[in-house]
């Protein structure tokens, strides 16, 4: 029966978790009636296609009004409209909020604009996620973007709270954000295996070290940018290719935190000229805009090969190195040793092996983690 | 100067961007009482603005306060442009001057506006401060109660019922005035808002006075309708039962009876009952006689219900109501309906049809000499009595009027849109007299309907209307019934009726099933037999009532939603002819209905129907009848027996076999409908021959093929006819003295109704449907709620213009409509719908609208089938005894005593069934809900109660009224984006103004009227949502204490305005 107006208001808000994905998921009333007669809900209840369409109708209509106060979901917990329970609102905003890897990998680096958007359908084409899906998504990169760039504070912290996101959630966003703002290329074809949590890994360490505010906690845009110090010190991070001692000196170092705990160990130990000097490398050249934004690409490229097999490093490492890495990170630790310019020789050896090993070790870390596919993969599995 | 009325502005939140430029809105607020109007400053720049204004006061009269909402607009200022409006909150300040309701309004209110819907937020404050030397007070009707529950509220306990009152008032709708052509839409919706604000303010005032001067303090089963009659005019009109009502108090000694006077009633044990179950209102005897005397009322010259004379000093202020008060305060008794119908425009614009619905015909008991008091109606709008109150039922009564509505009302002033201009309020000034010699007259009918069913009273009384173009249905119904004159006002019913029956007090289970008429001398042909409960007095064997089921009556099985459907094309027609055609037309409806009720009632193998509620409407070029009753097998009442097919031409063979098939597929449904619907009779009278068919299913092989041999069976249709109907029914009275209840199939219409009765979808498992207050047969509810309205238009295209396709169509759409329910609900499970309140309309040539609201209430499956009534439980016993006072010394007589304290036992171990509790107190307003602020959880439904929990504060009524109309339909969705968002946004508002007085429910919640109209060319639609209910304020019922409970749904705490 074609209903002129067919409408069902409940004092709550009636919302069914699977209609509600399928709209998420932007399929049309009519697409979502037939994956629902296939999932079966009909035998369940006795109903007929009728029913199906005219309940379909009725939860896109009440998604289609919520999505408005999803906008900004703070409002969903306030708004006098719509009575939904806590955890109920809790669900529409996570499920509202995320995202498919697939989509984001696309998109990640890239500038939130109206360019980007455009291009939209072609990346639908090519994820197989649906136009309609993927513009939900690339908006709420857009707004969430927007709305941290003014505020203050941690980034992650911000996107919980003004989002009411999980934290799982709220760091994803913080990478997406992170990675848009500082437009690192991520869509080469060698960057291709990387899967989008190996970078927000990587954006996650970025962001807890090598920004504003690793060192500073209430300047704006603390957790976006890069600290500009920060990178310009790390030029002086050629001495350690240039001054055999030091390098001798770094590659002991290193070689005994990383003893016994890579597999990999035996070639980095071998290979340790090259592979301090490629990264030493991309180190230094990273003031320039345009190589902050390849930085991915030079990780992968101007490295030695063999950091391949770095990243097969236990995972108890690198654990290790994130705390450790925090630790250097913190401010009274990290400007006294780093700010003089140039080190003292006989300074050297109780500073920059700190400083270099923080470098080393966070490439090592950020390589590791671009490596996720591996680790997953054989060489993790023989390596535990 | 009684009042003093001050406001407060504190903050709004959620703007709209008002100023394109900067998105951003420069907010500022009036707040307008009556005449006077306060401004706050302009909050520059925010979307959130923090106003915290002073105390704007109002010193006003008190009769305003009662009148007039209070009027907050928020509005964006424009230094070079005027001002634009956001939007508007009308705030009823009624609940703050009875002092024992709210004493605050705060909170956050949607602003709204009728062209965009809600635009953000505005927290108020509202505070009255009335200079109360009491008597003062008492003058107005100030402090008068008013309640749509239409039983006894919870935590009160009546001391008298005074009974019938009602009232109307009539204006000129703003919509048809002249200048309306030339203001915006936006300025014409919200006139319409405001004058339906100020009349129900009016009426309600006006019925507090009545209710004052019959020495009540309390208006239970307030109804309030609209009459959108267009050109002629908007009635707004209302009923209610006046009651004297004293507030149950337990104070913090549960033994002592002590009433604490209502202001120092703690809110939190008002009421010390542990629990309250569905049905049973708070009222009972006294029987520890520790009340005072209840409120002595002042004996009236003249009885209550027509309008008692008031004094004609009483100035009356209000705008448009100089005349029309004192006119309608006329005693118009001596109106009767020849008087009236000569009055209007000759016999054919008068035509009156009534109809009686179960059982009433003159014959006999009319001329039995029984004198009421001609001047009064003894009617009640109650649907459940407290225990002992109802003495016998009779059946239904119900009366029906068609009426040309016409400017001619005003013949001395013509109709010129020029002279309304000047003093429209004087134009209107003649015509609540015709409307009330019109209800006058249909509740004259009422009354002599049920006094020939041998009753005095009428309860479950209800009035309302069908209107189309300018043909008006009027249409009225309740249940013929013998009270207990001990709860009556003096003269306020005929005791003369009391016969011996009252000195042999029958078993409350099954008492009011037995007849009052006269068994010699019946009022129509009906089939007696004894009492199947108690085997002493007579019972009927089908009953028909428009009241809930009593609580206290024996019940077997479960009861189930029972809709007869009907649709009957009609010549488009004008004027006279056309409200002849429907008036030819009503008797037949009302025949088909009925049978359709019966046949479906023994389908289903069930013997009485409850809370019967028919509703005909009337479209241009159809009418519309559709029938809700609960139905359910009383034990009292014999075992309906089965539905034989009999065919017209019984030579030929094929058909034989037709009807054979027929035959077994209708037994068939009725052993299953047994099973399903638990309906296993006690097979304990032997010598009933009757009682054959229990529960046995050899039922169906038994009959099949064979013609049920019971006598009894005889459809009580064939006796329900009206009095003014055609001889044709009488024939088909005859037709009906054959021995077994047969269906006879002689064309393919009849073959249709055989098939649309057997097509009627089962309801899924795990679900139960009913249309009264509670379920027969379901006692053990638990907590979750979940009310819902639902609207559907239907568009018949030109190819389905006939009587049986229309049928069709109708009964699908209702049975779509209840199945998609079932869909929706199915996370419920098991649930049951309870108060499904079907409403239909035509609203333009082609439409068929259906709109229905309900409450789905979850329960507990494993003990449904036990009703622990049969046991009396002692431990409940000590405690309900105290909430069921009731001052004895209203009658000498005692000798009912037994039945009340029996049915007092079972209340109290029905109240202990539904152990889970829910429900939240004010005192939740003060926690703080994590991030800040969010908002209080309002539960609403329909019914009179919220299981698990239990109602410790009445804090007023409410009742609103929305206009929304869009000039971009296809942009909001369509027609039903646009409903969908506007339905929400009432309940939004709703929920909003309990929350303020500080409430966390409303029962007995009902949409009375949705007008919908849609013009899709021109992209626009139009609708008029009135909606109604009490708030009040319910703690689990295990709470001793409101304490915070219920983490699930602990999204409390308004920001308080205050704070």
């Amino acid at each position: 029966m074609a209903m002129e107006l067919d409408v069902f208001v409940g004092n709550t808000t009636i919302m069914d978790e699977e209609v509600y994905q399928l709209w998420l998921d932007g399929y049309t009333v009519s697409d979502a009636v037939k994956v629902r007669m296939e999932g079966g809900v009909m035998e369940e209840c006795e109903a007929s296609a009728d029913v199906l369409l005219s309940d379909t109708m009725d939860q896109y209509r009440t998604f289609q009004m919520c999505e408005r106060l999803l906008y900004s979901p703070a409002k969903l917990a306030n708004q006098l409209l719509f009575q939904i329970p806590p955890h109920r609102q809790a669900i529409l905003i996570e499920r509202y909020y995320a995202f498919d890897d697939a989509f984001v990998r696309e998109v990640l680096g890239k500038k939130l604009s109206k360019g980007t958007k455009k291009d939209l359908d072609d990346i639908s084409a090519k994820t197989n996620v649906t136009l309609k899906s993927c513009r939900r998504q690339f908006d709420n990169f857009k707004r969430v973007f927007k709305v941290v760039e003014e505020l203050k504070g941690p980034l992650v912290e911000n996107i919980r709270q003004h989002f009411l996101l999980s934290d799982k959630l709220a760091r994803d966003y913080a990478a997406i954000v992170f990675f848009a703002n500082n437009r690192f290329e991520t869509g080469k074809r060698k960057l291709q295996y990387l899967t989008f949590q190996d970078f927000a890994f990587c954006a996650g360490q970025l962001i807890n070290n090598w920004t504003v505010g690793a060192v500073d906690n209430m300047v704006e845009d603390m957790d976006v940018d890069l600290d500009k110090e920060f990178l310009q010190e790390l030029k002086e991070l050629k001495i350690l290719i240039t001054d055999k001692d030091l390098l001798d000196q770094h590659k002991s170092l290193v070689c005994t935190a990383l003893r016994g705990k890579t597999k990999a160990f035996n070639e980095m130990e071998a290979n340790f000229k090259n592979l301090s000097r490629g990264l030493v490398n991309i180190a230094a050249k990273l003031t320039n805009t345009k190589d902050v934004r390849d930085f991915f690409i030079d990780l992968v490229e101007k490295t030695p090969s063999c950091v391949g097999q770095i990243h097969g490093r236990h995972q108890k490492l690198y654990l290790q190195n994130v705390s450790r890495l925090k630790r250097i990170s913190s401010p009274a630790y990290f400007f006294p040793c780093l700010s003089p310019p140039p080190p003292p020789a006989d300074a050297v050896i109780s500073a920059p092996p700190v400083r270099t090993f923080s470098v080393f070790d966070l490439s090592a870390v950020i390589i590791s983690s671009l490596s996720a596919s591996l680790l997953e993969s054989s060489v993790c599995k023989s390596d535990l | 100067m009684p009042g003093k009325l001050k406001a407060k502005i504190v903050a709004g939140r959620h703007l709209p961007v008002m100023d394109r430029a900067s998105d951003l809105t420069d907010a500022f607020v009036e707040v307008k009482f009556g005449n006077t109007t306060f401004k706050t400053d302009v909050c520059p720049k925010s979307l959130n603005p923090q106003w915290n204004s002073e105390w704007f006061k109002f010193e006003v009269d008190d009769e305003d306060l009662q009148d007039e909402p209070l009027q907050v607009t928020v509005l964006d200022h424009d230094t070079y442009s005027a001002n634009d409006a956001i939007g508007k909150v009308y705030i009823d300040i009624d609940p703050l001057l009875c002092n024992e309701a709210a004493s605050v309004i705060s909170g956050w209110f949607p602003i709204y506006d009728t062209i965009h819907g809600i635009r953000g937020e505005i927290n108020v404050l509202v505070k009255v401060e009335l200079f109360n030397d009491l008597n003062r007070f008492r003058q107005s009707s100030c402090g008068v109660k008013f309640f749509c529950t239409t039983s006894i509220p919870r935590c009160y306990r009546a001391a008298m019922v005074h009974g019938f009152v009602e009232e109307l008032v009539v204006n000129e709708d703003p919509e048809y005035q002249w200048i309306d052509r030339i203001r915006t839409p936006r300025a014409s919706n919200e006139a319409r808002q405001r004058l339906i604000s100020l009349m129900s303010g009016e009426l309600q005032r006006k019925i507090g006075l009545k209710v004052l001067e019959m020495g009540g303090n309390a208006v239970v089963g307030y109804l309030q309708c609209f009459d959108l009659e267009g050109e002629s005019g908007l009635v707004v009109r209302a009923i209610g039962t006046a009651c004297t009502l004293d507030k149950l108090s337990s104070g913090s000694a549960p033994n002592t009876a002590t009433h604490t006077h209502p202001n120092t009633a703690p809110a939190s044990n008002a009421c010390n009952s542990p629990s309250k179950d569905g049905k049973e209102p708070v009222f009972g005897e006294d029987l520890l006689s520790s009340s005072g005397p209840p409120t002595p009322f002042r004996a009236l010259p003249t009885s209550s219900s027509s309008p008692p004379p008031l004094s004609p000093s009483k100035p009356c202020s209000r705008q448009s109501s100089s005349s029309d008060t004192d006119l309608s305060l006329t005693p118009k008794t001596g109106m009767g309906s020849g008087g009236s119908a000569g009055k209007e425009a000759g016999p054919l614009k008068t035509l009156l049809r009534q109809q009686t619905q179960t059982a009433l015909e003159q014959r006999g008991a009319s001329s039995s000499g029984l004198l009421l008091n001609a001047r009064e109606f003894p009617f009640f709008t109650l649907t459940s009595f407290p225990p002992g109150f109802l003495v016998h039922v009779g059946g239904v009564v119900s009366a029906r009027s068609v009426k040309l509505l016409d400017r001619i009302h005003n013949p001395a002033l013509g109709n010129t849109r020029s002279y309304k201009l000047l003093d429209w309020n004087s134009v209107t000034a003649d015509e609540p007299e015709t409307r009330d010699a019109w209800w006058e007259e249909i509740r004259q009918e009422i009354k002599s309907h049920a006094k020939a069913l041998g009753c005095h009273a009428v309860v479950g009384y209800s009035e309302s209307t069908s209107i189309c173009e300018e043909v008006c249905i009027l249409s009225a119904s309740g249940t013929a019934a013998i009270l207990n004159p001990r709860y009556m006002r003096e003269g306020c019913l005929d005791i003369g009726i009391v016969d011996h029956r009252f000195e042999d007090p029958s078993p409350p289970s099954c008492g009011f099933c037995h007849i009052p008429y006269d068994e010699l001398n019946m009022p129509f042909p009906t089939q007696l037999t004894y009492c199947y409960h108690c085997r002493r007095q007579k019972v009927p064997d089908v009953l028909f009532t428009t009241i809930d089921l009593p609580p206290e009556a024996a019940v077997t099985g479960k009861g189930c939603l029972i809709q007869a459907r009907l649709c009957r094309l009609k010549k488009k027609a004008q004027g006279e002819v056309n409200a002849t055609a429907i008036s030819n037309l009503l008797p037949f409806m009302e025949y088909e209905l009925h049978t359709q009720l019966m046949n479906k009632l023994k389908l289903r193998s069930m013997n009485a129907l409850f809370g019967l509620r028919i509703q005909i409407s009337i479209g241009e070029n159809m009418l519309l009848g559709l029938a809700s009753a609960t139905g359910v097998y009383l034990t009292a009442l014999p075992a309906p027996g089965g539905i034989q097919i009999a065919g017209k031409t019984p030579g030929d063979l094929s058909n034989e076999h037709h009807i054979l098939t027929i035959q077994k597929r209708i037994n068939d449904t009725i052993a299953k409908n047994k099973e399903i619907y638990q309906i296993n009779p006690p097979k304990l009278f032997a010598l009933d021959p009757e009682v054959f068919c229990g529960t046995n299913m050899e039922l169906t092989e038994e009959v099949v093929g064979s013609p049920i041999p019971e006598p009894r069976q005889r459809s009580r249709l064939f006796r329900s006819h009206s009095e003014s109907s055609d001889e044709v029914s009488e024939l088909d009275l005859s037709h009906g003295k054959k021995d077994a209840f047969v269906l006879e199939i002689d064309d393919t219409d009849a073959v249709e109704d055989i098939h649309s009765l057997l097509t009627d979808a089962t309801i899924p498992t795990g679900f139960n449907s009913c249309n009264t207050e509670i379920m027969p047969g379901i006692y053990n509810w638990t907590s979750a709620v979940q009310m819902f309205t639902s609207v559907r238009v239907f568009r018949l295209s030109n190819a389905n213009l006939t009587n049986q396709g229309l049928n069709k169509i109708f009964t699908d759409l209702c049975e779509n409509l209840l199945k998609s329910f079932y869909f929706k609900l199915r996370s419920m499970i098991p649930c049951c719908l309870c108060h499904l309140n079907f409403t239909v309309a035509v609203p333009e040539e082609e439409l068929i609208q259906v709109a229905v609201t309900a409450v789905a209430m979850t329960y507990d499956k494993d003990q449904t089938q036990e009703k622990p009534a049969e046991k009396p439980i002692t431990k409940g016993c000590i405690e309900t005894e105290e909430q069921l006072q009731f001052p004895m010394e209203l009658c000498a007589d005692s000798s009912s005593t037994n039945t009340q304290l029996s049915s007092k036992i079972s209340v109290s171990s029905l109240e202990r069934s539904s152990p889970v509790p829910d429900g939240r107190s004010r005192s939740l307003r003060s926690t703080r809900g994590f991030g800040g602020s969010s908002v209080t959880v309002v539960k609403m439904t329909p019914l009179s109660f919220l299981p698990g929990t239990r109602i410790i504060k009445y804090l007023g009524i409410i009742n609103m009224f929305f206009i929304r109309e869009t000039t971009s339909l296809r942009e909001e969705g369509g027609v039903s984006g646009f409903l969908h968002s506007f339905i929400a946004e009432v309940f939004a508002m709703v929920r909003a103004h309990v929350a303020a007085l500080g409430g966390n429910a409303v029962v007995s919640y009902s949409m009375k009227e949705c007008v919908f109209m849609e013009n899709p060319n021109k992209n626009q639609a139009q609708c008029l949502i009135n909606v109604s209910g009490d708030a009040v304020i319910c703690v689990r019922e295990t709470d001793q204490e409101p304490v915070p409970s219920n983490i699930g749904q602990t999204c409390t705490s308004e920001t308080d305005g205050a704070t």
